[in-house]
């Protein structure tokens, strides 16, 4: 007597019962929590803690910090041009993505590109995209053209593509249909109908993609370095291999500032576009 | 009224309007099937004067909407012939698609502007199918194209609002704007879509007022799709009553008694007042 009945007459005797879950919803909802505790517990056994190391963390960890403290200043001209590369590398291949992305978004958006053959391509396309991490795409970079900011650039702009080129698609799709009638209706040509019908509705979201793939960009290109892609993460593993941490505290003081700002300054003028 | 007055001067170019009759639709077997076996449409066949006001009436899902667009072919129909202007609109692909489109005008339910853009904007995007693509990228709009905008909004009453951006009119000021926006087509006939389901009374009465005038002072045919049979009976010239996909009704709204609203319709209970 689970289910309420769904019209029950009044005084005809039967119960009305509700209850959140039939018992075989319930039954699996336990299910659910067993299997998650055992994957904890299997987990656990698997990453094989040691227990001396976690016992002294705290004091490695505030050894690291005190080893870091004061900065060395002299470190600054390198850290400052790996910066400036660092940003630039974002920069680059953010605006290289949006070129690259736009496109394949117009052929993953079902309803400009009337083909679920093309569809599937663009998706496929935005998926290996996105499937592969920007260290990974650096170093096959850095393989083709030799270690540098242009490995870097190219690394950024190649992971990026997946993740505008899906957001733009579906801002693509989301666009109402009626602008789009009238504009067909009055003869337009299909061009001017992505100008003026499509690209006014999806602008707001484009420029907030742009703004929050460069912010997500500017991070991510501050540890292109480490594989040889150029940028401030040069000057970190420069640092950290001569275990001389007072440069590498700089460094990572510089990356925290800049990751701050650019997520203030892209907020705020987010908050103006929309 | 100060509106037709206006209307009349801001006419896009002096076209010769002295016979009225090219201007006629002519709707042969129209049949539309959106699957296969069950048409919305069974073979309609009609023809629509070419000045004047037609009121298209009846219950929704009738196929009112489905017949005004297969004239400009936003859908497109199964079988049957729409001749108009010398040609055959059904069987119309690509480019001549695109120019017999522009001739042909129409205003919609819910506006259908492109929110985000000014009103002039909205005014200048019902040239869009005499502009080549990168003119309209560029929005090099004709001096004369612009100024004809400026001339109807001011018809309108909406001169001061120009280069504001068009989610922010009401109802019926964006209703203004997506005729204006048809009138800028400088179209050979208009459909309007249930241009007043989205209104209040008044106002709805006000944009019948501009369709009207439309019909009357530029000889451009307007067809009206419309759920209210009062407005029909009082601005349109002739009606045309659909059931189940086919016509029961044709004539002039003096005609049409309450037999034929209920053959139109169905039941009786709801013409009782």
């Amino acid at each position: 007597m689970t289910r309420a009945p769904a019209t029950a007459g009044i005084g005809t005797g039967i119960i009305r019962e509700w209850q959140r879950f039939t018992p075989g919803e319930r039954l699996g909802r336990y299910a659910v929590y067993v299997v998650s505790a055992i994957a904890v517990i299997w987990s656990l056994r698997t990453i094989e803690v040691i227990p001396e190391f976690l016992y002294d963390a705290p004091a490695q960890t505030a050894d690291l910090f005190q080893r870091m403290w004061p900065f060395d200043w002299r470190f600054w001209p390198t850290v400052l041009s790996g910066l400036v590369e660092t940003l630039h590398t974002a920069t680059l291949g953010t605006l290289m993505a949006l070129v690259l992305a736009s496109p394949v978004a117009l052929l993953a958006a079902r309803n400009i590109t009337r083909s679920a053959w093309l569809n599937q391509l663009a998706n496929l396309i935005l998926v290996s995209s996105r499937s592969v991490n920007s260290l990974i795409w650096a170093l096959l970079f850095v393989a083709i053209f030799g270690p540098g900011a242009l490995a870097g650039t190219l690394a950024i702009a190649f992971r990026s593509i997946g993740f505008v080129g899906k957001l733009l698609g579906e801002a693509i799709e989301e666009a109402q249909r009626g602008p789009i009638e009238a504009l067909t209706a009055a003869g337009a040509s299909p061009m001017a109908i992505l100008i003026k019908g499509y690209w006014p509705q999806v602008e707001p979201a484009f420029w907030s993609v742009a703004l929050f793939r460069w912010d997500i960009n500017v991070r991510e290109s501050a540890v292109l370095g480490l594989v040889g892609a150029g940028g401030i993460g040069v000057a970190l593993d420069t640092a950290t291999s001569n275990l001389y941490w007072d440069q590498a505290g700089l460094v990572l003081a510089t990356i925290f500032t800049v990751v701050v700002l650019t997520e203030i300054i892209t907020s705020r003028i987010r908050t103006r576009i929309i | 009224m100060t509106i037709a007055g206006a209307l009349v001067r801001s006419t896009v170019d002096s076209r010769a309007q002295a016979d009225a009759s090219p201007r006629e639709v002519v709707i042969k077997n129209l049949r539309k099937e959106y699957r296969a076996g069950q048409p919305v449409l069974r073979d309609v066949s009609v023809t629509i004067a070419g000045k004047g006001m037609t009121a298209i009436i009846g219950p929704s899902g009738t196929g009112k909407s489905t017949l005004i667009r297969c004239i400009n072919r936003l859908v497109d129909p199964t079988s049957g012939q729409i001749l108009f202007m010398g040609r055959d609109l059904a069987t119309l692909k690509g480019a001549d698609l695109r120019a017999a489109r522009r001739m042909i005008g129409m205003v919609f339910q819910e506006y259908n502007l492109v929110e985000r853009l000014s009103v002039i904007e909205n005014l200048l995007c019902g040239r869009l199918g005499y502009m080549r693509w990168w003119k309209v990228f560029l929005r090099r709009f004709s001096e004369a194209d612009v100024a004809c905008a400026f001339e109807l909004l001011d018809a309108v009453g909406l001169g001061d609002m120009a280069t504001r951006r068009a989610d922010a009119r009401s109802g019926g000021q964006r209703q203004r704007v997506g005729i204006c926006r048809a009138i800028m087509q400088n179209p050979d006939l208009i459909l309007a879509d249930e241009p007043t389901s989205s209104l209040d009374p008044k106002t709805s009465v006000e944009i019948m007022e501009l369709l009207e005038t439309l019909a009357a002072e530029r000889g451009i045919p307007v067809v009206v799709n419309i759920h209210n049979v009062e407005l029909a009976k009082r601005f349109a010239e002739r009606v045309i009553g659909m059931s189940k996909g086919a016509i029961v009704f044709d004539g002039p709204p003096s005609a049409l008694e309450d037999r034929h609203l209920i053959e139109i319709y169905g039941g009786k209970d709801w013409l009782e007042a």
